[in-house]
C-alpha cells in the first residue's frame, strides 16, 4: 500500500501564546507535531507493518519542520517530504495549503492519505476534505477505527461520542480522532536511524506552481487574545434577592438572555 | 564553538521526556514510598532502545553517543531520582565496562542482552571497608585450573537484585612491587556460591535497588575475566571516569526538576497580596538555582562531549560530577524552603529532590573523592 500522511508542526499546546505586532510571538516556542496527526502517522505505520508498502510524511512550512519530519521518520515512516515554502509564500490559508498538496499529490499513486482530525492552532480541520475534494476521491472525517480489507475500507468514525460506522473504497483520505491508537515512542534506534531515511525537499516551483497560483483567498484582519478570565462574583443576601441580580445582571451585564 | 545539540539529541531529549512524563511521573511517590524497582519501567525502557544508548548496533546498542546518553539520564532524574540512578548505574557501571574491556565473545555474551535492555548490569566494586579507598578490596580470585574461585563481600551495589551479571572486582595476585593486582571478573548472578540481598533502608532513591553481595567459593571460567588482567584498577577507574558523567547528569535533572517545582511555586503562592515571586528574597534563590543548573549543563555536556572525541575527560567529569550533584543538593533546598511548610511535604516533592540528591553526592565518588581527583589532575 501506498500510504501518505499530511502532518503539520504545531505550537506545543502547553506553550503560552504570546501576540506581539498582530503575530503569534513564535520566539522560543516549543513545536511539536500535531497531536491529531501523530494518530495519522501511528495508523499509517501500522497499516504498512500489516499490509507492506510504504509510508511517506508530506509537510508544508519551512526548514525548522525537518525536526517534526525526522521524528516521524523515527517513529517508523519510510519516506519524508518537506515543501519549503519559506521564500515563497508570505501570507497562506487552507486554500493555499490544498492547493500546494494538489500539485504534490498530481503525480503520486497513493492508497491511503491521512490527515489530522484538526491542526490544533488554528483548528479549521479543512486540508483533508478539501483535498479529498480536490483528488476527487472519498473521505471520511474524524475516524477511530480503521480497517483494510483488499480495496475496501472498514471505518468507525466519532460522531459527537456516538460511533458510526462505515466502509469507504480506495484510494480514500482520513482524517484521524484521538482513541484511533495510542502513537507510540520514537526509539532510539528509531531516531538514530532516521537520519539515513529520505528527505526530500520541494519548492513551489517544483511543483510548477507560481506564488499567485497560491495566493490565500482569506485575510486576517486581526489577531487577538481572549480576553482574561476575571474574578467571579458572590452574590449575597436573601435568595430572593440574588435570583433577581442574578437575572438583572445575566440581562444588562453580560446580555445573555 | 556550537552549543547547539544534533537533531538526534533534539528528538531524544523529546522522547525521553515525554516518556518520563508520561509512564513515570504518575509513579514516582509510589516508587519513593513502596522503594520497590519498577521492573516494568525498565522493560519499557529498553525496548525504547534507552539501556543500548551509547553502545553500536552491532552489540544490540542504539549507536548514540555520551552526550545523547547524559541527556537521556538528565530526563529521567528530572522526573524520577530512583529511576534515574538505576538507569545510570546500568548503562555506565553495568554495561560500559563490557563494551570498554571486554573480548568480543564477552560483548556477544553479556553486552548484547544489557544494550537491548533483556537484562540489567551491576558494577561490584564497593566493600564494606573499601569505598574511596578502592585500592583496599578484600575481595580475592584465585585461579584453579581454568576457573577463578571468587571470595569476599560486596556492599552497595546498585541494581544487583535484578542483575544478571556482576561485573565483580578482586585481588587477583600481587605485582612487582608486593602491591594488589586487582581485576574485574564477569560473575552470572545465578553463579553457585552468590548470594545477593537487598535489605537496606535508604534515605533516598528508595525505588533503586541496592543490593549487598556475598562470594562464597563462586566459580568462574578463567575466559570471564575482563580485560587486561594487570589493569583492572586502571579500568575501572576509566569506568568511575564515564559513570561520573552520568550520576552529574541525574543531578542536573533533579537541579532541573527543582528549578521548575520553585519557580511554578513561587508563581502562584499569594503572600501578603502578590505572588511570592515579586519578593526579592524568592528571586535572589530562584535566580541563584536557575544559574546554576545552566552552568551545571554545560559541565556535564562538555565532560560528555570530551568523552564522545575520545579526549582526556577525567578532570571535566569530576568537575561535572561535584558541581551538578551540589547543585542538585542546594537547588532542592531551596525549593523546598521556597515551597515552606508544604516544601516538607511529600506530596510537593521536592523533600524528595533533596533526598535523592544526597545520594549523588556520596555515590560513585564523594564531593570530597571529586576534589581529589581534581586537586591531582592539577599536579598536586
Amino acid at each position: 500500500m501506498n500510504i501518505y500522511v499530511l502532518m503539520k508542526r504545531t505550537f506545543d499546546t502547553e506553550e503560552k501564546i504570546v501576540i506581539s505586532n498582530g503575530r503569534i510571538e513564535e520566539e522560543g516556542a516549543e513545536f511539536i507535531i500535531n497531536p491529531y496527526d501523530e494518530y495519522a502517522i501511528e495508523e499509517a505505520i501500522q497499516l504498512r507493518d500489516e499490509h507492506g508498502g510504504e509510508v511517506t510524511v508530506v509537510t508544508i512550512g519551512s526548514e525548522d519542520a525537518e525536526k517534526q519530519l525526522r521524528t516521524a521518520l523515527a517513529m517508523g515512516a519510510d519516506k519524508a517530504v518537506l515543501i519549503n515554502t519559506e521564500d515563497d509564500v508570505e501570507e497562506s490559508d487552507q486554500f493555499t495549503t490544498v492547493k500546494i498538496l494538489e500539485a504534490f499529490f498530481d503525480d503520486k499513486e497513493y492508497d491511503l492519505i491521512l490527515a489530522g482530525n484538526v491542526a490544533i492552532d488554528q483548528a479549521s480541520g479543512q486540508i483533508g476534505p478539501r483535498l479529498a475534494e480536490k483528488l476527487n476521491i472519498p473521505y471520511v472525517t474524524t475516524i477511530t477505527n480503521l480497517k483494510i480489507d483488499g480495496d475496501t475500507a472498514h471505518i468507525e468514525r466519532d460522531v459527537e461520542g456516538d460511533v458510526e460506522k462505515l466502509d469507504a473504497s480506495l484510494p480514500l483520505l482520513v482524517t484521524c480522532q484521538q482513541g484511533l491508537n495510542e502513537p507510540r515512542y520514537p526509539s532510539l534506534p528509531g531516531i538514530m536511524k532516521a537520519k539515513k531515511k529520505p528527505l526530500e525537499e520541494l519548492e513551489l516551483d517544483d511543483l510548477d506552481l507560481d506564488e499567485d497560483d497560491v495566493e490565500p483567498k482569506t485575510k486576517t484582519i486581526e489577531v487577538f487574545l481572549p480576553p482574561a478570565k476575571e474574578a467571579g462574583k458572590v452574590l449575597e443576601g436573601e435568595i430572593d434577592d440574588q435570583v433577581k441580580e442574578l437575572v438583572s445582571l445575566l440581562r444588562n451585564e453580560s446580555k445573555v438572555i | 564553538m556550537n552549543f547547539e545539540l544534533s537533531k538526534e539529541q533534539e528528538m531524544t531529549r523529546k522522547m525521553v521526556r515525554d516518556f518520563a512524563e508520561g509512564v513515570i511521573q504518575p509513579r514516582t511517590i509510589e516508587i519513593d514510598t513502596k522503594a520497590e524497582f519498577p521492573a516494568d519501567i525498565f522493560d519499557q525502557m529498553g525496548e525504547l532502545g534507552l539501556m543500548g544508548i551509547p553502545f553500536p548496533e552491532q552489540y544490540g546498542g542504539s549507536d548514540g553517543d555520551t552526550l545523547t546518553y547524559a541527556i537521556a539520564v538528565e530526563e529521567i532524574g528530572r522526573i524520577c531520582g530512583s529511576t534515574g540512578l538505576s538507569y545510570a548505574a546500568a548503562v555506565s557501571l553495568g554495561a560500559s565496562p563490557i563494551y570498554y574491556f571486554g573480548t568480543e565473545e564477552q560483548k556477544q555474551k553479556f553486552l548484547v542482552p544489557l544494550a537491548k535492555g533483556e537484562a540489567l548490569g551491576a558494577f561490584g566494586l564497593t566493600e564494606p571497608n573499601a569505598g574511596s579507598d578502592a585500592g583496599g578490596t578484600k575481595t580475592t580470585a584465585v585461579l584453579d585450573g581454568d576457573e577463578y574461585v571468587i571470595n569476599g563481600e560486596k556492599c552497595f551495589i546498585t541494581n544487583a537484585s535484578f542483575a544478571k551479571t556482576i561485573t565483580v572486582t578482586a585481588v587477583t595476585g600481587k605485582d612487582d612491587r608486593g602491591k594488589n593486582i586487582i581485576s574485574a571478573i564477569l560473575v552470572p548472578t545465578d553463579t553457585k556460591g552468590l548470594t545477593i540481598t537487598s535489605n537496606y533502608d535508604k534515605m533516598g532513591v528508595r525505588g533503586s535497588d541496592t543490593a549487598e553481595i556475598v562470594l562464597e567459593d563462586v566459580r568462574v571460567p578463567k575466559e570471564n575475566l575482563l580485560g587486561d588482567p594487570q589493569k583492572g584498577f586502571k579500568q575501572f577507574l576509566y569506568t568511575l571516569d564515564g559513570g561520573r558523567i552520568s550520576i552529574a547528569a541525574l543531578g542536573l535533572g533533579i537541579a532541573q526538576a527543582s528549578l521548575e517545582k520553585a519557580l511554578a511555586y513561587a508563581k502562584e503562592r499569594k503572600q501578603f497580596g502578590q505572588s511570592i515571586s515579586k519578593f526579592q528574597a524568592i528571586q535572589f534563590k530562584l535566580a541563584d538555582i536557575a544559574m546554576e543548573v545552566e552552568l551545571a549543563r554545560n559541565m556535564v555536556y562538555k565532560a560528555a562531549w570530551l568523552k564522545d572525541q575520545e579526549k582526556n575527560f577525567t578532570k571535566e567529569a569530576a568537575y561535572a560530577k561535584l558541581f551538578a550533584t551540589e547543585t542538585a543538593f542546594r537547588a532542592a533546598n531551596q525549593a523546598i524552603q521556597i515551597h515552606g511548610g508544604y516544601g516538607y511535604m511529600r506530596e510537593y516533592e521536592v523533600e524528595r529532590y533533596l533526598r535523592d540528591a544526597k545520594l549523588l553526592e556520596i555515590g560513585e565518588g564523594t564531593s570530597e573523592v571529586q576534589r581529589l581527583v581534581i586537586a591531582r589532575q592539577l599536579g598536586c
